[in-house]
């Protein structure tokens, strides 16, 4: 039994939104893998909250007249790796949040609250951030369309309004056209555990396959929230396509990343995995692109 | 004969339908619900409890706290109990205390309506304490000056105890010797029976029943007496089925406190269901074991001297105390035997959670220091591991001053020539040498060494009913516990054998309840079994006695002549089958002339004791740069003696192989250095293997029946967990040259020593 | 001040309803108000797999799972594999004859998250059906004897012709 004070289902995306501004301290809920396990912890105990879990609504992938990939907030980690479309297109999602702790988790997280956790480690984020996704949000007068990056303020706290919901999460078309991902997830175990560092590579070859034409590679738990590292992707950009160019693009991650020590890692250790997972993603991106080394 | 053949498990068919009732499937829903407010310092005095604000909130029955229970000082080690009071357990456990030692320790407690009433309670209840330094090192424990945990125990020092055979000094004085000198740490680790434990208590009568998942409901019982500080027949305690217990649940636990409780509410029905969090932290947990081996060997690899070191960590509380680090020591000059040897251990208090029991009981510790450092002295000397092991270990024919214990066979040289045979060790061995890059592969052993039971240190004893029921079935009880481990089949088994009945009339009462169920200690010291099986053999011949008795006057055949074979009664000298057991047992019960009630119970005392070796070898492949291990594939060998029950006993070994790899690998509690707290008190940060950390399983056995025990059977209960964690280390070891001394093998480890080896 | 709420759904085939406090998780209304007994508390978080149940025909921590969003679903637990005499489904059986179940904790969630396999009607490597069934912990077994319990009754339902 969980200590809970109130318990409001909405009914619709509106009913959240009316919900949030009349119980201003309640605390959304969507799958509960987060937030019920810190009401149980005593963090969140007591307190008021509002279930969209119910939202059939915002559930799904889907592909707009332009090409983009729309991805409804609450859709869960299995459907996601599931979908034809992520598939097809954006394979590297569906395999990165198919390493988040186990089938059960996957088959009751969302991508929506994964993200609006705000917190560094998530499996999903790392490879929004590498994929340029947008953020839509969805208030009582309006809907906001922001990049990922500017979502997230800092460890726990992104960017919605008192009215606002996330509703879904948009690939644009030129983010993933002809781009190859990969997300290496660095862990403990295989299976059941939180990312010490994760690492998702974007990668766009010239039509020879001989140039970088473009790079994206994003971070979890290599700072306070997920991140990208900039100057290794403009380093990159218009490179050669060869091992010595990878070598140094994973060395020039460590300029853009800034992890902590923690009894969970040293950082140290998270330096290292940046570097060295930097390496192992791009190259294998490579790989999947088509390219040689 | 059933003995022997892989029948499936008596209790499998209700386990996989999910209809086995378990400590919370019986009990009422109308319990109220315990629970208790730890400390969140690890060392302190408690000057005060507020419970004004707690007492308040809607659903709260009952706060104690550390001020209001009795002073009745308990121990809680699962250890038979001793007449003599010097080799009694230390009694240091109150149900509450005011002198707080580890972070978790237990100051007040809440009775409420609903767990919701009593989260809430605890989190008003506002204590004030007095805080003392804390020390979480064992050896700095030592240190004068160390804050003391408790008076009556100097420099924090539990036990000291120290065993020498010839002369250390002299010996190294000869020319040539060579010198290792090392040490090694294990971690504290946490059993994690998925079942946490939980217990319930009523008054019933004038007495406190108390229902709980343990390993050992008649020491529950005497130690629930102690701590109320009453007599122990006023306590009745049943145990049911148990989700896993590993040697936490030979520990008395919360018992004592939930029957307390139930006390001062009026001996109403109370439960304690314990969480996760305070099953990591305020249970029991392994001992964090440090070890200093030295060892002067000849080049040739024999070796002349040895000494060993061994610094126990107690935690905050004696509960089995000493005989973990005793246990570890005692094995150091059998399991090599060397003309010299110097061995001398501590088990010594710290802030820390208290450790107890668990798998191994000190054995898994020492080997991976003894294991280890043979490996290291192997190269060292540039002799393969298996030849120094060869050369160095004990031979058939030894036999241990004070156990008694006797290698009758070639039980290592068998158990390594299976698992080499395996592992295909001679190839890899050299196959993996020309490995140089990141991706480097190695083989690694190791042995060990266990014995049966407590004999002689403690009393072994076992005791047994045998009932005839009226259709010539047997209703089959003992005090020995069903843990999951398959306890009641194996004796089943062995109940048949010793009656001539088949499988299928044997009735084991599983559940055992101190008032109706024969005294036994309970599943501990891989026991059962062997000990089992003793008191199972004496009692089936008393009552197939009597059967024969009784079949006597009804055939007129002399007893002499008869036997029991497949339920029948047969006549031995013209193989003619006389009756059935059934026509004997209902004529027995509702004869009009001769009435009986055929029954036998006897108490068996053991003793003796039986060796139980083996071996481990791993195959892995290391990831250096991603400082990541991966087993490829592994396998233990186990002489048990006869197997009872061999698909059990490989289900089994694998249990014991998965818990040793964690040991190796990932598990470990983790510690803040200032405040003592364990950060990891959970399933997501404390990293159990899952389904995907483990490769195949492989456990092969050798079969030298053991002339101690009735049934040819010695311990593998906890065998299986002891070498694996040396073996996957001597196997990193051969695959990257980087001889590590600690476990578990984690990133972080392995980030540090390859780095300073400079292969990051 | 406790807030209930009318929850409709079936459980194990059959239509049930029942006014369940909010705060309740499914495991606790499973097990309190149905007297579901395979369904386990072990750690109450979703990490160890002992409360699995089927929602709609996928796995979830039952623990981590509020009871009021069981409206209108159809849940399935272990009770309902066990045909009406008392014959075991083959993953039951198969998990008796390869000596899968120690102390039986973590077991009715394991067999649970079997079912979902099966019922899928693919096959899967070994290494994938650790994947699929790593949402378990397991103390005993190794996990070793589960996953060929498991395997053995794919195998068999895919009609493999190495299939015992």
């Amino acid at each position: 039994m969980y200590d809970i004070k109130a318990l409001y289902e909405a009914t619709s995306v509106q009913d959240a939104v009316k919900l949030r501004l009349e119980h201003p301290d309640a605390q959304i809920l969507a799958g509960g893998s987060d937030v019920l396990v810190q009401i149980r912890e005593g963090k969140r105990a007591g307190k008021e909250l509002i279930s969209i879990y119910m939202l059939d609504e915002i559930r799904g992938v889907s592909m707009c007249d332009n090409g983009d990939i729309r991805i409804g907030s609450l859709t869960s980690f299995s459907h996601i790796t599931k979908n034809e479309i992520v598939k097809k297109y954006i394979n590297v999602l569906g395999e990165a949040v198919d390493m988040v702790g186990s089938p059960q988790i996957r088959n009751i997280g969302t991508i929506g609250g994964n993200t609006c956790n705000g917190v560094t480690s998530a499996d999903s984020a790392s490879t929004l951030f590498a994929l340029d996704a947008l953020i839509e949000l969805t208030g009582s007068n309006s809907v906001r369309v922001i990049p990922i990056s500017d979502f997230y303020i800092k460890a726990g706290v992104v960017d919605i309004k008192p009215d606002e919901i996330q509703t879904a999460i948009i690939i644009k078309k030129e983010s993933y056209e002809n781009y190859f991902g990969h997300y290496i997830k660095y862990a403990m175990r295989n299976a059941l555990d939180i990312t010490t560092t994760g690492c998702s590579v974007n990668v766009k070859l010239s039509y020879d396959k001989k140039t970088f034409e473009d790079v994206r590679i994003a971070y979890g738990v290599a700072g306070p929230v997920p991140m990208r590292a900039k100057s290794a992707e403009e380093f990159i950009k218009g490179k050669a396509v060869n091992e010595q160019n990878i070598k140094e693009f994973s060395k020039m991650v460590l300029d853009d990343v800034n992890p902590r020590d923690s009894w969970r890692a040293s950082k140290a250790l998270r330096l290292h995995l940046c570097s060295e997972l930097a390496y192992r993603a791009l190259s294998k991106c490579v790989e999947l692109a088509g390219g040689e080394m | 004969m059933v003995v022997g053949k892989s029948i499936p498990r008596l209790d499998a068919y209700d386990k996989v339908t999910g209809r086995t009732k378990y400590t919370d499937d019986l009990c009422d829903k109308s319990a109220y619900v315990a629970k208790i407010l730890h400390s969140t310092i690890a060392h302190g005095k408690v000057l005060s409890v507020d419970v004004s604000e707690a007492e308040k909130i809607d659903g709260v029955v009952k706060i104690v706290t550390c001020f209001d229970v009795p002073k009745n000082y308990f121990p809680t080690a699962g250890h038979p109990w001793s007449t003599d009071k010097s080799h009694q357990d230390v009694a240091d456990r109150l149900l509450l205390t005011d002198h707080v030692r580890f972070y978790g320790d237990d100051v007040a407690a809440v009775v409420a309506e609903n767990e919701v009433a009593a989260a809430r309670a605890l989190k008003a209840i506002k204590v004030e304490y007095e805080e003392y330094p804390v020390v979480l090192d064992v050896q700095k424990a030592m240190e004068k000056g160390a804050p003391l945990l408790h008076e009556r125990f100097p420099d924090n020092i539990l036990g000291h105890s120290s065993q020498s055979v010839g002369n250390f000094e002299e010996a190294i004085k000869e020319e040539g010797l060579i010198k290792f000198d090392n040490w090694y740490d294990t971690p504290t680790v946490q059993h994690c029976h998925i079942e946490n434990f939980i217990c319930y208590a009523s008054a019933e009568n004038g007495r406190i029943t108390v229902v709980s998942s343990t390993q050992i409901p008649h020491i529950v019982r005497r130690v629930v007496g102690q701590a109320l500080g009453c007599d122990w027949g006023k306590i009745r305690v049943i145990k049911p089925y148990i989700g896993g217990g590993f040697g936490n649940k030979q520990d008395v636990l919360y018992e004592p406190l939930c029957a307390y409780l139930s006390t001062v509410v009026g001996g109403r029905l109370v439960k304690l269901d314990v969480s996760r969090e305070e099953t990591f932290v305020s249970n029991r947990v392994r001992h964090a074991v440090r070890s200093h081996i030295i060892t002067y060997a000849r080049p040739d690899g024999t070796f002349v001297a040895r000494k060993l070191e061994l610094f126990s960590n107690q935690g905050a509380y004696a509960s089995h105390g000493h005989s973990i680090a005793a246990k570890g020591m005692g094995c150091f000059k059998q399991l090599y035997p060397c003309p010299n040897v110097e061995a001398t251990c501590y088990t010594v208090f710290t802030n820390r959670p208290v450790a107890g029991a668990m798998r191994g009981y000190g054995i898994p510790q020492a080997m991976f220091a003894v294991e280890s450092q043979i490996d290291d002295i192997a190269k060292g000397l540039g002799i393969s591991p298996l030849e120094i092991r060869k050369k160095n270990l004990m031979p058939v024919g030894y036999k241990d001053d004070f156990s008694k214990n006797v290698n009758y066979y070639d039980t290592f040289n068998q158990c390594i020539e299976k698992g080499k045979a395996y592992i295909d060790y001679d190839r890899k061995l050299e196959e993996y040498k020309n490995d140089t890059g990141d991706v480097r592969r190695g083989v690694g052993m190791a042995v060990f060494w266990y014995n049966t039971g407590v004999w002689p240190i403690s009393l072994e004893s076992s005791s047994s009913r045998m009932v005839l029921n009226q259709d010539g079935s047997i209703s089959l009880q003992l005090g020995e516990t069903e843990i999951g481990q398959g306890a009641d089949t194996a004796f089943a088994q062995m109940a048949a054998d010793a009656i001539g009945l088949t499988i299928d009339k044997i009735n084991v009462v599983s559940n055992q309840d101190t008032d109706i169920t024969p005294f036994g200690t309970g599943a501990y010291a891989s026991r059962q079994t062997y000990v089992g099986g003793l008191s199972i053999a004496q009692t089936g011949k008393l009552l197939k006695d009597r059967i024969l008795n009784y079949a006597q006057k009804l055939t007129k055949v002399p007893e002499n002549n008869l036997d029991i074979v497949d339920n029948n009664i047969i006549n031995i000298a013209t193989g003619e089958t006389l009756l059935d057991v059934a026509t004997l047992a209902t004529t027995a019960l509702y004869s009009m002339t001769d009435s009986e009630h055929i029954t036998a119970e006897s108490t068996y005392q053991i003793k003796s004791n039986a060796y139980s070796f083996g071996c481990c070898f791993a195959d892995v492949q290391v990831d250096i740069r991603a400082c990541k291990v991966k087993i490829n594939d592994i396998i233990n060998v186990h002489d048990c003696g006869t197997l009872i029950n061999p698909a059990l006993a490989t289900a089994q070994v694998h249990g014991g192989m998965s818990m040793g790899i964690g040991y190796a690998l990932s598990e470990q509690e983790i510690f803040d250095e200032s405040t003592g707290r364990t950060l990891n008190n959970n399933l997501l940060d404390y990293k159990l293997s899952t389904f995907m950390d483990h490769p195949h399983l492989e456990a092969q056995f050798v079969e030298n029946p053991e002339p101690t025990s009735a049934y040819g059977t010695k311990a593998l209960g906890e065998p299986p967990a002891c070498p694996v964690a040396p073996a996957i280390r001597n196997a990193v070891l051969n695959a990257t040259g980087v001889a590590i001394n600690k476990i578990p093998l984690t990133p972080h480890v392995l980030f540090e020593e390859f780095s300073k080896a400079g292969l990051i | 001040m406790a807030q209930y709420k009318l929850v409709k759904c079936t459980i194990n085939g059959k239509a049930v309803e029942q006014m369940v406090d909010v705060r309740a998780s499914l495991t606790d209304m499973l097990r309190n108000d149905y007297r579901m007994t395979s369904v386990k508390k072990g750690c109450e978080v979703g990490e160890c797999g002992a409360c699995n149940v089927l929602i709609d025909g996928e796995c979830f921590n039952s623990c981590i799972y509020l009871a009021v969003w069981a409206e209108g679903k159809h849940i399935r637990t272990l009770e309902g594999l066990l045909k009406e005499n008392g014959e075991l489904s083959d993953i039951q059986q198969a998990f008796i004859d390869e000596t899968a179940v120690q102390c039986g904790f973590c077991t009715p969630g394991v067999i649970m998250s079997a079912v979902e396999i099966l019922e899928s009607g693919k096959d899967y490597t070994d290494d994938e059906l650790r994947k699929l069934l790593s949402g378990h912990l397991c103390r005993c077994t190794g996990y070793e004897n589960i996953l060929r319990a498991v395997r053995k009754t794919l195998d068999k339902r895919l009609g493999k012709e190495n299939a015992e």
